[in-house]
C-alpha cells in the first residue's frame, strides 16, 4: 500500500515524461486517428447496403476466426511453454527453440503451401483418388479453404507469440511459489492450474493479445481463403464499391474490437498486481515424463512444429528446388539486404521507442499518458494497407504545405520531402509494430517492483538514470524479445512496404507477393524461403537468450 | 550480443543510404500495378533504345492511386499503370490524370480501349472466356455468359470470388448489355450452380476443373497460357485437358478488360512519359506482352504467340470500356445481393 501512496503523490504533478510520452503517442497515433476521423466523413447509402447484404457475415466470422485462434493459440502455446518449462523428456532442448519457428513463417504463405497440397487438385487428394479409384464427390475431405481452415493456419503461425511470453513467464516465476504449492499438497496439474497459470495470466494474455490482433489484421489468408471477415470487407468497400470513407469506417469498427479486447482484459485483472516478491530462482528441478508420458509430451509439441514449419518449409524447399538457378541472381542479394536492413532498423526504433513509452507511463501512471500509449500501440491490429493510408494522407497533405509556404515565400519548390521515401516507410512499420515491442517490454517492467524505482530515487538517481542503471539491467530478455519480435514482423509485413516505399526499392515480400498474386507459387517460393530463413536466426538467438536470461538473474 | 545489435544497425544504415540518388539524364517516373516481372523487362528495353532511365514503383492500383492523390501536383510519379481498366477510369474522375494527344497513340489503340478524352490508354486485352473440360462438355452445349445460369450447369461451374475486378468487370459488362434487373436474376442463377463457393484465383479454378471438382471454369485467358508454360507438371497438366469457348461470338463478342496507363496530373516528364507510352503501344512491346505472359495484343494483326493462336480469333465485346468503370460499383453491390461470395 505504501508503494501506491508514492505513485499517487506523483500522479499529482505532470512532468517532463508526461509531455514527452503523450506528444510521442500521439505522433504514433496519427495514422490510425486518420482513419477514425473518416467517421466525421459521410458515407451515404453505401452501409444500408453493407447491412443488408455482408455486414453480419465480416462480424460473424471475425468473431469465429478469433474464437478459434484464441483456443488454437492457448492450447498450443501455453502447454508447449510449460511441458519445456517445467518437465524433462526427449527431444526437450531441441523444442525449446525449435517450437519458435514457425513465427518465421508468414501466414499467408503457409496458406497458400497448405493449399497446394491439400486441395482438391492438390498432390494427398490425387493420390487418394488415384489409389482408390475415387472421383470427385465420393469422398470426404476437409476443405483447407475455409473458416476452420483459416483458423488453423493462423493458430499455426501465432502460437510461438503465447508460447515465447508464457515461457518467459514460467521461467521468470519464483520457484518459491510453486515449492509452497507443491508442499501444501498440490498435484503437478493442480499447481499449473491452480498457481503457476494464474501468475503467468498478464504474459500469456500478452501474447494472446498479439496474436488475435495480427489475426484481425490477417488479410492475405482469410482473402485467399475466401472467408469474408473485416479486413477483406475493407478492401472489397475500398476498391470495389469505390468507397474511401465507407472502407475507413469499417476500419474503425475494426478497432472498435481491439478497443473492446483491451479493455475487457484490463478490466478483468484491475486489481491484480504480479511483481515478484522473492528473486530468488534455483535452477528449475524438471519433472521427469518416462515411458508414454515422455512420449505424449513428444508428440504434443512436434505436433506444432511438424505443421507450423517442417512441411510448409520442405514444400517450399521443393518449389524452389523446381525453379533454382534462374533466380538466386544479383538481384535477389539486394532483395535479401532490403529485407534484413529495413527489418533491423526498425526493430531498433520500435525498442527505443516501445521503451521510452513504458518506463514514461511508469513513471506517471495518469489516465492521459496510459490512454496515449494504448492509442500508439493500436496499430497492431490495423491491416498494414490501412495503416498505409492513414501514413499517405497526412504526409502527402504536409509536404504540399511546406511546400506551398516555400513557394509563396521563397519561390522556391520543396516537393515531397517525406512522402515516398524510407523515413515515411519506416514510420509506418513503427505504427503497425510497436505493440510488439510494447507489450514486451511492458510486461517486462512489470515484473520489477515499483520498490526498487523507489529505492534507487531515494538514493538520488534521476528517471532516466533508474531506466538506465536499474530497469535496462534486469529488463536485457526483455528487451531482446522484443527486438527481435518487430524484426521477423518487419520481415514477413507487405502490404505497407508494397504502397510507401520509394523508387526501384523491393523487398524479399514484395517478390513473393508479386509472384503469388499471379498464382505463380513455384516462382514465388525462392523469395518465401530466404524470409523464413532470414527468420531463423533472430528466432533461434530469441530461444537462447531466454533461456540465459534465467541464468543471468540475480540472486 | 552488443556484437550482433552493431550488426544490425549498420545493415540498417546501410539500407538508408540505398535511397535512390536523383539522376541528371532524362528519366521517367512510374506508378505500376503491373508486377515487376511483366514490366521490368520492358523498361530495360525502352531505356537501352532511348536512354531514359525507368524508375518504378510497382503496387496494387487502388493504393497506387491513393498515393497519387494524397501526393497531388508534387507527385514524382509520370505514368500509372494499372492491369484494369476500372482504376484508369477511377484515377480520371479523381483528377489526377491529364489528357494526351498522340498521333501514334490513337492510330495504335483503337477507340474502344481509350479514354475519348485522351486521359488513359489500353495497353493489352485480357480476354475472359469461358474455359471446359475436353471429353467432359461439348463446345455446342456452351453459347454466352448468359446461358451459364441455366440450370443444365446445376454443380458444374468453378468461379472465382467477386472480390475480383475481373468478375467485377464482367458483371458490369452484362450490366451494360443485359441490364441491371436481368444481370441480378443472372447472377442469382450462376451462384446456384457452382460446383463449390468460390475460392482462390484464376488459375484455381482451372485447376479443379481439370481434376473433376467442375466442367467449366472461368478464367482471363493468360492464366491458362501462363499454366501451359508453367514449371510445375500438375500446372500443365491441368492445362492441357482445358479448352477454351469463346461466347458470345454471335451478339456482341468476348468480355475483355485492358491494361493501361495514364498520364499524371503533375508530370514532370510529360515527353519522356508519352515516349514510353508509345513504346509499349508499339509492335514490340506488343508481341511481348502476347509470348511472355499470354495477353492479346491490343489491335489485330500483330503476331502472338502459338499458345495463343492455337485458340482461334474471337469477336470482342466492343463496349467503350469507361463503361465498365462507371458501372463497377453497381456490379459489387449486385453481387452482394445474389449472394457471390
Amino acid at each position: 500500500m505504501l508503494t501506491l501512496a508514492a505513485t499517487e503523490t506523483q500522479r499529482a504533478r505532470p512532468g517532463p515524461w508526461t509531455l514527452g510520452v503523450t506528444a510521442l503517442a500521439l505522433v504514433l497515433a496519427l495514422p490510425v486517428l486518420v482513419v477514425l476521423g473518416f467517421l466525421l466523413v459521410p458515407a451515404g447509402e453505401v452501409w444500408d447496403h453493407l447491412a443488408a447484404t455482408v455486414l453480419q457475415d465480416y462480424v460473424v466470422n471475425s468473431l469465429w476466426l478469433m474464437l478459434g485462434v484464441t483456443v488454437g493459440t492457448l492450447i498450443g502455446g501455453v502447454g508447449t511453454a510449460w511441458l519445456i518449462s517445467m518437465c524433462r523428456f526427449p527431444g526437450r532442448g531441441l523444442f525449446e527453440w525449435a517450437l519458435l519457428l514457425p513465427m518465421a513463417m508468414p501466414a499467408y504463405i503457409i496458406a497458400y503451401t497448405y493449399t497446394g497440397l491439400l486441395d482438391f487438385a492438390g498432390p494427398v487428394q490425387s493420390a487418394l483418388r488415384g489409389w482408390f479409384g475415387w472421383g470427385f464427390g465420393d469422398y470426404w475431405f476437409p476443405e483447407v479453404r475455409s473458416l476452420p481452415g483459416a483458423v488453423v493456419m493462423l493458430s499455426l503461425v501465432l502460437y510461438p507469440y503465447v508460447y515465447l511470453l508464457a515461457r518467459a513467464a514460467f521461467l521468470g516465476q519464483s520457484l518459491c511459489v510453486l515449492d509452497v504449492s507443491r508442499t501444501l499438497g498440490n498435484g503437478p496439474w493442480r499447481t499449473f492450474f491452480t498457481v503457476a497459470l494464474p501468475l503467468a495470466r498478464p504474459a500469456i494474455v500478452a501474447g494472446l493479445s498479439l496474436a488475435l490482433m495480427e489475426t484481425l489484421a490477417d488479410y492475405g489468408t482469410v482473402q485467399y481463403f475466401g472467408v469474408a471477415t473485416f479486413t477483406t470487407g475493407i478492401f472489397r468497400t475500398w476498391y470495389g464499391l469505390g468507397n474511401t470513407a465507407a472502407a475507413a469506417q469499417l476500419a474503425a469498427l475494426l478497432l472498435g474490437f481491439v478497443f473492446l479486447l483491451i479493455l475487457l482484459e484490463r478490466l478483468s485483472r484491475r486489481q491484480a498486481r504480479y511483481h515478484q516478491t522473492s528473486q530468488r530462482h534455483q535452477a528449475i528441478r524438471r519433472h521427469p515424463l518416462t515411458g508414454w508420458r515422455g512420449l505424449a509430451a513428444l508428440g504434443f509439441c512436434l505436433l506444432p512444429l511438424t505443421f507450423g514449419f517442417l512441411v510448409p518449409a520442405g514444400q517450399l524447399a521443393a518449389w524452389a528446388l523446381e525453379v533454382a538457378g534462374a533466380t538466386l541472381d544479383e538481384a535477389f542479394w539486394r532483395l535479401v539486404g532490403h529485407s534484413l536492413g529495413l527489418a533491423a532498423t526498425a526493430a531498433v526504433l520500435a525498442l527505443l521507442l516501445a521503451l521510452i513509452l513504458g518506463y514514461g507511463q511508469r513513471l506517471q501512471p495518469t489516465r492521459a499518458v496510459r490512454t496515449a500509449v494504448r492509442v500508439a500501440g493500436l496499430g497492431y491490429a490495423v491491416p498494414g494497407t490501412v495503416i498505409a493510408v492513414g501514413v499517405i494522407i497526412p504526409f502527402g497533405w504536409l509536404d504540399n504545405r511546406v511546400d506551398a509556404w516555400m513557394r509563396a515565400t521563397f519561390d522556391l519548390s520543396t516537393g515531397l520531402l517525406l512522402s515516398g521515401t524510407l523515413a515515411a516507410l519506416l514510420f509506418a512499420y513503427l505504427v503497425r509494430f510497436l505493440a510488439v515491442a510494447l507489450q514486451t517490454v511492458e510486461s517486462g517492467l512489470g515484473k520489477i517492483r515499483p520498490a526498487m524505482d523507489e529505492s534507487a530515487r531515494a538514493l538520488g538517481l534521476s528517471p532516466g538514470a533508474v531506466l538506465g542503471r536499474v530497469h535496462l539491467p534486469m529488463l536485457r530478455g526483455s528487451l531482446f524479445t522484443a527486438l527481435l519480435l518487430v524484426f521477423v514482423d518487419v520481415l514477413k509485413e507487405l502490404p505497407a512496404t508494397l504502397i510507401l516505399r520509394p523508387f526501384n526499392f523491393n523487398t524479399l515480400a514484395v517478390r513473393v507477393y508479386e509472384l503469388a498474386a499471379d498464382e505463380r507459387l513455384a516462382d514465388a517460393a525462392p523469395a518465401a524461403l530466404a524470409i523464413v530463413l532470414a527468420g531463423l536466426a533472430p528466432v533461434i538467438l530469441l530461444s537462447r537468450s531466454i533461456t540465459r536470461s534465467r541464468h543471468a538473474q540475480p540472486n | 550480443m552488443p556484437v550482433a545489435r552493431h550488426h544490425l544497425i549498420a545493415a540498417g544504415l546501410l539500407a538508408l543510404t540505398a535511397l535512390p540518388l536523383p539522376l541528371l539524364a532524362a528519366e521517367v517516373n512510374l506508378y505500376s500495378a503491373r508486377s515487376e516481372e511483366l514490366i521490368k523487362p520492358l523498361l530495360d528495353r525502352f531505356s537501352q533504345e532511348t536512354g531514359i532511365k525507368v524508375n518504378l514503383v510497382t503496387g496494387k492500383e487502388d493504393a497506387l492511386l491513393q498515393r497519387l492523390q494524397s501526393e497531388g501536383l508534387n507527385s514524382p510519379a509520370d505514368l500509372l499503370i494499372t492491369t484494369d481498366v476500372g482504376r484508369l477510369h477511377r484515377a480520371k474522375e479523381a483528377g489526377v490524370t491529364q489528357a494526351v494527344t498522340s498521333a501514334r497513340l490513337e492510330s495504335a489503340i483503337p477507340p474502344a480501349y481509350r479514354d475519348p478524352t485522351g486521359h488513359w490508354f489500353g495497353l493489352t486485352l485480357r480476354a475472359r472466356p469461358i474455359m471446359y473440360v475436353a471429353g467432359k462438355v461439348k463446345p455446342e452445349e456452351l453459347s454466352t455468359y448468359e446461358d451459364l445460369a441455366a440450370p443444365k450447369w446445376r454443380g458444374r461451374i468453378c468461379i472465382r470470388s467477386s472480390d475480383n475486378v475481373y468478375n467485377q468487370s464482367l458483371v458490369a459488362s452484362l450490366i451494360a448489355a443485359d441490364g441491371a434487373e436481368a444481370t441480378e436474376a443472372w447472377a442469382k442463377g450462376l451462384v446456384a450452380n457452382l460446383a463449390r463457393p468460390p475460392k482462390g484465383g484464376d488459375r484455381d479454378q482451372i485447376l479443379a476443373a481439370a481434376a473433376g471438382q467442375c466442367d467449366l471454369a472461368i478464367a482471363n485467358t493468360y492464366y491458362l497460357a501462363g499454366m501451359l508454360n508453367a514449371p510445375e507438371a500438375n500446372q500443365r497438366e491441368a492445362a492441357a485437358r482445358m479448352k477454351v469457348f469463346w461466347p458470345n461470338q454471335e451478339g456482341r463478342g468476348v468480355h475483355v478488360n485492358v491494361s493501361g496507363a495514364a498520364l499524371t496530373q503533375g508530370a514532370k516528364n510529360k515527353a519522356e512519359a508519352i515516349q514510353l507510352l508509345e513504346y509499349l503501344s508499339g509492335d514490340q512491346a506488343q508481341t511481348w506482352y502476347a509470348e511472355t505472359n499470354g495477353e492479346y495484343p491490343i489491335r489485330p494483326g500483330v503476331p502472338i504467340s502459338a499458345t495463343l493462336a492455337a485458340w482461334g480469333e474471337f469477336k470482342a465485346d466492343g463496349i467503350n470500356l469507361t463503361r465498365l468503370g462507371e458501372l463497377n460499383g453497381e456490379a459489387v453491390r449486385l453481387m452482394d445481393r445474389a449472394g457471390w461470395k
